[in-house]
């Protein structure tokens, strides 16, 4: 789960890490309200967005009146800002953070990962700062520092040291950086975050040490362990379809191609729409029934994937291991009869309870397109869509 | 002969009177598996199914010598149950429960460290020796006894793949889940090990995805150790990056990371790379004729 910078800024300053002075506004004279209240006479005004880039996309400006703050704040809010890491539609802005602006000196990067192969909480370290790490570490590799934190004792001060002093965070500098290693350190714990990154961590007025930029992600399976996390959760920022299907029950993922797929098991999901791209067809969707699906999970994962206005065929691959075929059965003709379609729709059953559930659907007299395995299924779902799409084409409706 | 479990395997349900738990101890008794009772916090000193309960993991291992876990406990108690298991000196530990915290994982693999255990998953479907012991979800009629490994991150992909060689009449020594997590237990290398030793395995059939490198690092281990072949899947060309796909551990974070990258540097290992998920089975059935083909000398 992701949160704002503004949010995350919040939460480390609840934790000691210094940050600049700033307020989250949603108009534009709130924006220069905040401005005059945080006083000084330079301001950045920052556009909170779910998404990295955001200089690039013109979402951070710099301001030299309260005037200034308030056309940047207005240019921004209720507009799309796109960015390298959003589609090309970009995403609405709602907010922006006003803060006061820094005299940067120096620009570090600090971030904490769950590293998979030390399967250890991780911290990352830099000092190239403001950069994208993940660049950093492929053009210049001894530039990324990774220290491995050791679950048992947490992050000693010794360790914080070593990783101040290797990226040239010494003399004054160095007490500073070890107080906010560890409070970024406790805050990731505390909280069961995935990923932390301060970027820039910057050296401003005075040889005060700040993070300028703030990031995090929260495991969504602890955040019932800390539930004011989820007050951060920022529904406008997720795909309204993906939120209802989550509702549900089922893990949905929309993609840009036309066959809509339901599967149980997420590699299997995956395979089936790789068997799809393999016979030359494009999948609408990832989409996980997961275990012991009712036959009212199912409906509802047809009413989802339906939703999509793309989707031209319907592919439903399970096989049912601790499923049953005969709830999917009953699931699929609930669908076909309650929710008129018209797309035409592929099943391919195996596993638990298969005859019960092949009866179900070769009793309802219903239209399915049978299919034996998991490659004719495939093989028809795209000649389905290729048979839609020329029809389409000689009426000169579809593109 | 098998890896990890066998008709000897004396197994314990931790989270043994649950529903899930229940029903699927059900089904690995009629399978063949040797259980010898559960564990259920509170319900110690009860019979369920016919089978003794006990309050924790070290009094079942007393009282029975048990030395298998399938841990079914909901997965906010996962963690903690594996712990105790560990503890318990449960050797073999195999963890259905998914949604378990990363960082509840990242303990428990700090507590592993001196410890003669280990763990499959979490988030598995289990690990199957068919005819002989089954611990986990899986449907067990797929499964026949033969003579192909197999280890896979996925569970329902796990099945496509046995079905498909069943069908063409290979079965399998055993099969190995180790769970969709990014923190998880045995890797591929720790299970491809396994199957190098055992006298029973002729082949073994590797089923990965995106996300992490354990595929790549299993592929590069097997080029310089492996004596037999490898028949290999990456599940998630067609997934687009930075997305979490179903899995906690199936996200594409780096180049690196994809299914195309990874296929093809299992190739180049000399892995037999399977293209088309539909094509696992035909993949084993061409392989094994290659090599029974082989005169001996």
């Amino acid at each position: 789960m992701n949160i704002h910078e503004y949010q995350t800024k919040e939460l480390l300053k609840s934790y000691g890490v210094p940050i600049p002075e700033g307020r989250v506004a949603d108009s534009e004279s709130l924006a220069g309200i905040v401005a005059k209240e945080i006083g000084g006479d330079r301001w950045a005004i920052k556009a909170q967005i779910h998404a990295g880039g955001r200089g690039k996309g013109g979402g951070v400006q710099l301001a030299n009146s309260i005037e200034e703050v308030r056309k940047h704040a207005d240019k921004m809010i209720g507009t799309n800002l796109v960015t390298p890491q959003t589609t090309k539609e970009g995403k609405l802005v709602q907010r922006v953070l006003v803060e006061s602006a820094q005299q940067i000196s120096k620009e570090f990067y600090l971030g904490l990962i769950i590293d998979r192969i030390r399967q250890r909480i991780t911290i990352i370290a830099s000092a190239s700062g403001g950069m994208d790490i993940e660049a950093v570490a492929e053009s210049d590799p001894d530039k990324v520092i990774r220290e491995a934190v050791d679950p048992a004792i947490g992050l000693p001060e010794f360790q914080c040291r070593k990783i101040a002093a290797r990226i040239g965070l010494t003399g004054a500098l160095m007490p500073q950086a070890v107080k906010l290693m560890q409070a970024l350190y406790r805050c990731f714990r505390d909280k069961d975050a995935l990923m932390a990154e301060i970027n820039p961590l910057a050296i401003v007025n005075e040889n005060k040490l700040i993070a300028l930029d703030a990031k995090m992600s929260f495991d969504s399976n602890a955040v019932h362990l800390h539930p004011e996390i989820l007050n951060y959760r920022d529904f406008d920022e997720e795909d309204a379809k993906e939120v209802e299907a989550t509702g549900h029950g089922l893990n949905y993922i929309a993609l840009d191609g036309n066959v809509g797929c339901i599967v149980n098991g997420a590699g299997l999901a995956m395979a089936t729409m790789d068997a799809i791209t393999y016979h030359g067809g494009n999948p609408a969707n990832f989409l996980d029934v997961g275990g012991g699906a009712s036959p009212e999970k199912i409906a509802n994962a047809f009413r989802i994937v339906r939703k999509d206005p793309n989707v031209k065929t319907i592919l439903l691959n399970i096989f049912a291991g601790i499923n049953r075929c005969d709830w999917v059965a009953e699931g699929v003709v609930q669908a076909m009869q309650k929710q008129d379609i018209t797309e035409p729709v592929i099943v391919r059953l195996s596993g638990t309870n298969y005859a019960q559930g092949q009866k179900i659907l070769d009793d309802s007299g219903l239209p399915f397109i049978n299919a034996n395995d998991l490659d004719d299924a495939a093989r028809k779902a795209v000649e389905t869509v290729n048979e839609i799409t020329q029809s389409l084409t000689q009426n000169g409706l579809g593109r | 002969m098998s890896i990890l479990i066998n008709k000897d395997s004396r197994v314990i349900y931790q989270g043994f009177t649950g529903q899930h738990a229940t029903f699927h101890a059900e089904e690995a008794i009629k399978h063949g598996t040797n259980i010898v009772g559960g564990v259920t916090p509170g319900k110690g000193g009860m019979t369920h199914i016919g089978l003794p309960v006990f309050e924790t993991v070290s009094d079942a291992v007393r009282e029975t010598g048990a030395n298998v876990s399938g841990i079914f406990v909901p997965p906010q108690f996962a963690a903690d149950a594996i712990l105790e298991a560990i503890e318990a000196g449960i050797k073999t530990i195999i963890v259905i429960a998914d949604g378990i915290p990363v960082q509840g994982m990242v303990r428990v693999k700090r507590y592993l460290i001196g410890h003669d255990a280990m763990i499959y998953g979490p988030n598995t479907a289990g690990v199957i020796t068919p005819g002989e012991c089954k611990v986990g979800i899986m449907p067990a009629n797929i499964y026949k006894p033969g003579r192909i490994g197999v280890v896979s991150r996925s569970g329902t992909l796990n099945y496509e793949a046995v079905e498909q060689m069943t069908k063409l009449g290979h079965g399998q020594s055993t099969s190995v889940g180790i769970g969709g997590d990014p923190i998880n237990g045995a890797s591929f290398v720790n299970v491809l090990k396994a199957f190098n030793e055992d006298p029973d395995t002729d082949a073994v059939v590797l089923i990965g995805e995106i996300g992490g490198s354990q595929e790549v690092d299993a592929a590069l281990w097997a080029k310089e150790n492996m004596k037999k072949p490898i028949i290999g899947f990456i599940a998630g060309v067609s997934a687009p990056a930075g997305r979490r796909m179903g899995h906690a551990g199936a996200i594409i974070s780096a180049e690196a990371d994809t299914a195309e990258a990874k296929m093809n540097r299992m190739e180049e290992l000399g892995v037999h790379v399977v293209r088309n998920p539909a094509d696992i089975g035909s993949t084993v059935d061409r392989v094994m004729k290659s090599i029974t083909a082989v005169p001996l000398t």
